[in-house]
């Protein structure tokens, strides 16, 4: 069984942002960026199942610039067997991913499409629903538990509002994970080097016969308003009476 | 202009999260539907008749709605969309499951978690976990937009008159099936509407210590939230988390107790009106964002304000 996982190359989670002065957007140049870790979690339940003989087959896939394909790397040092990079500098929302995404589905045909909930750059939590739309599949998204069936079916367990469900989907199916579907591990640098030798394909938006041109415009990207500077108190009576008598909130 | 606002919804009651997202819809203005999609939920679609400003009420009553399953819903709404201009939803786990198969279905692309209309096509969303805010511009036919709770007051949930038509739908589609559930009951407040919010990180060292936030959390009537690592390591159920991939909560106080204030979880509760932390490092980050910061050790702090707070 083939499984399928795909990646996003994202400012790294540590990184305290900023807003270009021209308003344009968030300054990315120079700034350390990583593979998207709800995507690290979603590589690492691919391994598992192919540990566990479930999968016989981790492809891992990245779309975007040339550095993209570092984040492929990172997929196959932590045990995908090989990448497809889908190569375009132009902007990508996540309808033009999902797009993107099915026609590579309808080459590589997966049992289970592997993304992330949601990108933590965006924070968009759609790519995911939209991939299974457009492959006319289940979704199962913010999964903490897959269990494979052997009647063609799997079991996963959601976090919703209220706590946990559980949906059983027919194979194939695309999932999104959630933060405590796993921990992903670290590559081991054996790994890594061996990584290197995993082959990427590389295809273009072109040949996949995919309009990727954006639909939403970007008229200006902002600061949100700053709070004032708070003060410290000196101790828990200085607190309640501030609430109390400033803050009037208790 | 029409627009459909999707109920959130358990067949039973009304979720009031749903009145955000009308407040939403009312900014852009236009005939305003609320689709009920449920299983026996005429209840559910009476409730809505009577939200102001609502023009119908759509029920669409079927076994195959009352679990909230996409694939089912997504067919129901993809029929229906051709009348509307707009497709909200709050953007519950239900609203964010369900919606953007929707507008993959409609080939639109999705505006997710809107904090702001500008126009009837431009609306402001926060992107790297709410440290920018995007305004964004959409050219499709019909917008398909999922709704932030915090960013809009809640319609008033009396005042209307709306007529409830039953609707068929397109039924089950035949790809997943629900096999069960496991909610957190909980008699205090719901954590994304409660007027005042305690929450616990690492710093509370295991679950059994939330007890004192519950003692706190009982005298102010509060939710009682936490930071990821503090699910993470099992202390409290995945429902208590705030953050940006968690619940996301703007309540009048907001107590933050033990909770170093990592940029994710600040994604989650920095729009509160009043922010204290306690926390015995007075580097931790979460100091940034408090108006009342105390320096002190939680467990002796929590009991102290407590009893100050019975007073």
């Amino acid at each position: 069984m083939k499984v399928l996982v795909a990646v996003k190359r994202v400012v790294d989670y540590n990184v305290k942002v900023r807003v270009k002065a021209d308003g344009t957007g968030v300054e990315t140049a120079n700034v350390k960026m990583s593979m998207n870790p709800f995507d690290e979690i979603g590589v690492e339940e691919a391994v598992r199942l192919k540990e566990a003989g479930k999968a016989t087959e981790v492809v891992a896939v990245s779309l975007g610039p040339v550095q993209c394909q570092e984040t492929i790397r990172t997929a196959l040092a932590m045990g995908a067997d090989r990448g497809i990079h889908v190569q375009t500098d132009g902007e990508l929302q996540p309808l033009a991913v999902a797009k993107l995404l099915k026609a590579v589905v309808d080459k590589e045909q997966p049992q289970i499409c592997i993304l992330g909930k949601q990108a933590i750059d965006d924070d968009a939590n759609q790519t995911g629903q939209m991939l299974a739309a457009l492959l006319g599949s289940a979704q199962a998204t913010f999964a903490s538990k897959l269990v494979l069936n052997d009647n063609g079916t799997a079991n996963v367990t959601r976090e919703v509002d209220g706590g946990l469900e559980t949906i059983t989907v027919k194979l194939p199916f695309v999932l999104t994970t959630d933060l405590r579907l796993n921990e992903p591990r670290y590559a081991s640098l054996p790994n890594i080097m061996k990584a290197k030798k995993k082959p990427i394909d590389a295809l273009t938006p072109e040949q996949l016969g995919v309009d990727i041109t954006p639909r939403l415009k970007t008229v200006k990207v902002v600061e949100p308003p700053k709070r004032q500077a708070g003060i410290k108190v000196k101790s828990v009576a200085e607190l309640v009476d501030k609430l109390r008598n400033e803050a009037k909130v208790i | 202009m029409s627009i459909l606002v999707i109920a959130e919804h358990d067949s039973a009651k009304l979720n009031a999260a749903t009145l955000h997202a009308v407040t939403a819809a009312q900014k852009i203005g236009g005939d305003l539907h609320i689709l009920v999609a449920g299983t026996n939920a005429a209840a559910v679609a009476d409730e809505a008749a009577k939200v102001g400003g609502v023009a119908k009420v759509l029920l669409a009553d079927d076994a195959a709605y009352g679990n909230r399953l996409a694939e089912n819903l997504a067919k129901l709404l993809v029929g229906l969309a051709g009348n509307y201009s707009h497709i909200l939803a709050t953007a519950t786990a239900t609203g964010k499951n369900v919606l953007p198969r929707v507008a993959a279905l409609l080939d639109v692309q999705q505006i997710s978690e809107i904090s702001a209309v500008e126009s009837a096509d431009t609306f402001v969303r926060p992107i790297y976990a709410g440290n920018a805010l995007a305004t964004v511009q959409s050219s499709d036919k019909i917008k398909v937009i999922t709704v932030r709770a915090t960013s809009f007051d809640a319609a008033p949930a009396t005042g209307g008159s709306a007529a409830v038509e039953k609707i068929g739908g397109g039924g089950d589609a035949g790809l997943s099936t629900f096999v069960g559930q496991e909610l957190a009951k909980s008699e205090r407040p719901e954590l994304t509407s409660a007027r005042v919010v305690v929450s616990g990180g690492r710093g509370m060292q295991n679950g059994d210590n939330f007890k004192l936030l519950d003692a706190l959390a009982d005298k102010l009537n509060a939710a009682v939230g936490a930071s990821r690592a503090a699910v993470d390591a099992g202390f409290v159920p995945n429902t208590y988390q705030v953050g940006q991939t968690g619940k996301i909560v703007a309540p009048e106080l907001y107590i933050a107790v033990g909770i170093s204030g990592a940029i994710q979880h600040l994604a989650g509760m920095k729009d509160s009106k009043v922010i204290v932390a306690i926390n015995k490092d007075e580097d931790a980050p979460i100091f940034q964002v408090a108006d009342y910061g105390l320096v002190a050790d939680l467990f002796q702090a929590v009991p102290e304000l407590t009893s100050a707070v019975s007073k």
